[in-house]
Formats: C-alpha cells, structure tokens, sequence
C-alpha cells in the first residue's frame, strides 16, 4: 500500500475564511463554557467573592458610612462594586489563557488550521459570558438585600453594557500580563496588585470630596472612578453623559495600548 | 522520490542560544523518520518548526511539498501534532476533547461525534469517554493526545517523545498502534531519546546533538557506519581472561573493555577475526564465545559524541525546551 492510496490526493484550502474565524471563535468559546459542566466550583468561585464583597460593604462598613443606614450606602456602593469585580474578572482571561500556554493546549490549538486569532478570541468571548454572569449575581444579591434599580431597564442594559466594553478593554492588560509570565497563579498576584489599589483610590466605595487634596487629584483621573460614576448614573440616576463619554474613552486608550501590546508578546511567546 | 517531510538548513536561535545550527532532514512519503538526540539537542524546536508554530531563522522546510511558512494554512491541513507540550484540555472529556478538534477542522456536530467515538473505540478509551481528562492515567493521557492528533486523518504526523515517561507496556501499546499507521500509509516522524524506540519504528534515523544532524542514515547503516562492529570473546575457564584480554588488545589495538567475563573491542577491520582465532588457538585458549556483533545505538550515539544518549532523568528537558519555546 502506497501513501496515495489513503491519505491523497485531498483539497486544501489556502485561507480561513472570516466565517470559519467565526465557527471556530465559537467552538472555542464553547470549549471554555462547556468546562463549568465539570468544575461547577468555577461558577461559584465566579461569584462568591463578589458576594462576600457585596455583603460586607453594606453590613460592616454601610452603617457608618451612611448614618446607620447600611442599604443606603448599598445603593451608592453597589454600582461600584459591580466596576471593581469587572475589573478583578478580567484576571481570569489572563490566568487561563497562561493555563493554556504552559499545559500547551495552545500549541495543538495553534498546529491546526483555524484562524490565528480565534484562540484568543474564544477566550474573550467566553470570558465576556461570565463576565455578563457575574454581574447579574451581584445585582440579584444586591437586589435582594434592598437595593433597587431608580432609573429603568434601559439604562440597566446600558450600564451592564458599558461594563462590558471596558472590561474587554481591560482584559487586555490581563492577557498581556497571562502571556508574559511564567505560571497562572502569577496573573492573580498581578491581578490584586494593581487592581485593588486603583479600584479603591476612586469614586466606587467613598464620596470623592471626603478624601484629601492629593488623593483627589488622583481620583479625578482614576478610570475607574469614570467607570463607576457613570454606572451608577445609569442605574441611580444622576450625571451620565460625562462619565459615561470619560470610560468610554479610557476603554479605547486601554485597548490602543494593550492590544497591540498583548497580540505582539502572544507572537513571540508561541 | 517523493519526500513527506524535507528540510533544509534550519537555523533557529533564542537570543544567545542556538537550537537549530543548520539542520536538514527528510522523510520519504509512508515510512517513520527517528530524530534521535539527548536533552536540549533542538529535536523539539526543528519539531515545532516544522509542525508551523515556530518560524526558522534561516533556511526552509516544507511538508508534502507545501512550505511551512508561507504555505502555514495547508501545512497544517495535512499534520498531527501530539508531544509532551501539545496538549488536551484536561478540563474537557476525551469526547469533548475530539468533538472539539473535529469541530475546529470543519466536521459537522454528528460527524465530530461519530469520529470521537470511532477514535475513542480505537484508543480503547471508551469507559473513560466520559470523564474530564484531568482523571486520565498518564498512559491514557498519551492516547487520547495521540487521538486528538488524528481527528483530522493527517497524512503527517509528528510524535515528540512520545513515550517519555510511559511505562513498557503503554509504550508498546504506543509502538503498535505507529505501526498500524504506517501501514495505513502515514508518514511519521518521531522524536526519542530511547535508542530502542527508534530501532524498534525507524525506517531511518537522524541523530542531532547541539542544534546539528550529526549522523542520517538507516538503523543497519548507523550502526555499521560508526565503530563498524564488535568483536565479543567469552573465554571457557575464568582464568584465562587476562590472557585474552592482552591477545585482543593487541590484535585491535584501542578500545578494548572487560566486563565481567566477557572480553569487548571495537572493530573495523573483518580480519581481525581469524588473526583472533589462530592466536587463541596459539595460547590454547577454550573459548565458549567469539563473535562479531554490529554496534548498539548506544555505542554508537557514545562514538558519534562522546556521551551516552540514554537520559537520567527526563525532567530537565521539560523545563529546558518549555521556557525556550
């Protein structure tokens, strides 16, 4: 028996197509999904330090911070809290994407004819899905222990929406970060890092006029502040325009830096 | 002659360090090309150059006839890839695991699911089909790697190390089933550390050592080419060992060793033969063995670079290639 016999002649195709970048993008998205079939823990991991966060900033901290008033400061805390999980969730792209680098389920990914980028885009997408899953379990949380939604579903959606925007912008960071070291418990060390720091020096947990000078200063430029003034302007009610415009424009400064950034690091690792 | 496989000067560098200084190969269509090398000699990287994840510095390479980087999209229509860092999703089931690949390469839901199942059949991971990858034994971890890489019936596959690791009986169970599939007419090129391996599966063998190919040939040939052969003498009584030992080394020259009762010396002249035997005849020596033996592997990888190939330990090469790559 010949080689020809079995294994030519066949077709080959000389390029994805942007539809089969697509499927695949899909197909991976759902490898990522399919996943908390096994491990339910992922799902509960996803939501439980919000949960835990949620809790005790109305109960330990709500009552001083709102004249022993604990749900009044949940209805000004919780849009922030939603910001700030957003932000750490992101860290979970960067930490399974350097799973996928160091097990080397990159490189069969990568040995087969998919389009180049739908690795890395099933694992945003997926992300963004529970991501999306995150912040519903905060706002039902939150929802059930008083808080409540002043404006209207539209805005909702909104609100939700824009949090998503800047957190696949932020992500970025987070895949730059999966991509240059060298084991996934490392994206989490980075991730508390520099998230808790900048999410806490902004507007998200305290009333920004109550800090001094100096922290002010910072706080003014924080994006998260933006992020976390124009959700809850969005579901509050209040100034949207201005924060909203503000995030958005942090998103796409991210995005331009880090994208390019993380995309070349991701060449040269593989 | 139609060559598979066909590369030629690769050179590939990670800062200082040199991979690949240069090195060419080939595999004729249907048979098993052994690129043997100790730790760090640059199989992996030629490996992932030629599987398109990684591009040469210099130098090309092309499979079936379609070069491995500007022709990347077609190359990997035609390849599998299984080795110690292409891996599953240990999270995902061994089905889950096929469906996926078979997904990825255009199959439809129920065809991906027919060929899971026709794969896990064969692999004899069928019980297991259920179970996420991660409860696998490492054995059964190596098939369903082995599985993934066949979803997409490659007409070249490349195995890197496969059996490292493996106990005897799932690295023979391994053996067999790259038998099976050169005889379904793939082209496959595996790289080992174990001598045996490639004896046992290669039609021909490339030995690299430091990023070069510093032999090529077929088993026969390797061994034959290095060293030539051996020459083993046995004598009947014990005592007679020192004078056979003195009788060899002089009729040989350099290279003679004794272990146990047992007399060794490299040979490259046939003649020596009966110049031994009229000699021993002389010293009225009785032996119960002399014979001429072709060079193992091993001394011959020992000839060709001063060290053994055999690893101690398989560790290093994990942590060497994997932070390089």
């Amino acid at each position: 028996m010949t080689a020809s016999t079995v294994t030519a002649p066949r077709t080959l195709s000389r390029r994805v197509s942007p539809v089969a970048t697509l499927r695949h993008t899909a197909t991976l998205a759902w490898r990522s999904l399919v996943q908390i079939k096994h491990n339910p823990m992922e799902l509960i991991d996803l939501s439980i330090q919000p949960i835990m966060f949620v809790l005790l900033f109305t109960y330990v901290f709500g009552g001083q911070m709102a004249g022993g008033h604990p749900v009044q400061y949940l209805q000004f805390a919780l849009p922030g809290i939603i910001a700030q999980n957003a932000m750490f969730a992101t860290m979970n792209t960067g930490f399974l994407l350097n799973t996928d680098l160091t097990k080397g389920v990159f490189d069969r990914l990568r040995s087969l004819p998919i389009g180049r980028m739908s690795p890395l885009a099933g694992r945003i997408v997926a992300d963004t899905v529970k991501q999306a899953w995150s912040m519903a379990i905060l706002l039902a949380v939150g929802m059930i222990i008083g808080f409540r939604v002043k404006t209207d579903v539209v805005h909702l959606v909104l609100a939700f929406l824009l949090l998503l925007v800047f957190a696949l912008a932020f992500s970025w960071i987070a895949v730059l970060i999966g991509v240059l070291v060298s084991e996934p418990d490392k994206v989490m060390i980075f991730g508390f890092t520099t998230v808790f720091p900048l999410s806490f020096t902004s507007s998200a947990f305290a009333r920004v006029d109550t800090m001094p000078g100096w922290l002010q200063a910072w706080v003014k430029i924080n994006p998260v502040t933006h992020l976390a003034d124009a959700t809850r302007g969005l579901i509050n009610g209040g100034a949207i325009a201005s924060p909203v415009l503000k995030s958005l424009l942090w998103a796409a400064a991210i995005a331009v830096v880090f994208a390019p950034l993380a995309v070349r690091a991701l060449r040269r690792r593989v | 002659m139609t060559y598979a496989i066909q590369a030629e000067g690769l050179v590939k560098r990670f800062g200082e360090t040199v991979a690949l200084d240069g090195v060419s190969l080939t595999a004729r269509a249907g048979t098993v090309l052994g690129v043997l090398g100790p730790n760090g000699a640059g199989k992996t990287t030629a490996v992932r150059i030629l599987a398109t994840l990684l591009r040469p510095d210099e130098g090309r390479a092309t499979v079936d006839g379609h070069d491995v980087v500007r022709e990347a999209h077609q190359v990997r229509q035609l390849i599998g890839l299984t080795g110690q860092y292409a891996s599953v999703d240990e999270m995902l089931t061994g089905t889950e695991n096929l469906v996926m690949i078979g997904r990825l390469l255009g199959l439809s839901r129920p065809e991906a699911k027919a060929r899971a199942a026709e794969l896990l059949e064969r692999f004899e991971l069928w019980d297991a089909r259920d179970r996420p990858a991660k409860t696998y034994s490492g054995g059964m971890r190596r098939r369903l790697d082995l599985a993934a890489s066949l979803v997409g019936r490659p007409s070249v596959l490349f195995l890197d190390e496969p059996t490292t690791g493996l106990d005897p009986h799932a690295r023979g169970g391994l053996w067999d089933t790259v038998r099976g599939l050169v005889d379904d007419g793939v082209t496959v090129l595996l790289t080992t550390q174990y001598l045996e391996e490639a004896d046992q599966l290669a039609d021909e063998i490339a030995v690299i050592d430091s990023g070069q190919v510093i032999a090529h040939g077929t088993p026969d040939e390797l061994k034959t080419q290095v060293g030539g052969q051996v020459l083993q003498v046995r004598p009947v009584d014990d005592r007679d060992r020192e004078t056979v030992a003195g009788l060899v080394s002089v009729v040989v020259g350099d290279g003679m060793q004794v272990e146990g009762d047992l007399v060794t010396a490299p040979v490259t002249d046939p003649a020596v033969l009966p110049t031994i035997v009229r000699r021993l005849d002389d010293a009225g020596v009785l032996v119960a063995e002399l014979s001429l033996r072709k060079s193992t592997l091993d001394e011959v990888f020992l000839a060709l670079t001063g060290h053994r190939a055999e690893p101690t330990d398989t560790l290093p090469e994990l942590v060497a290639e994997g932070s390089r790559a």
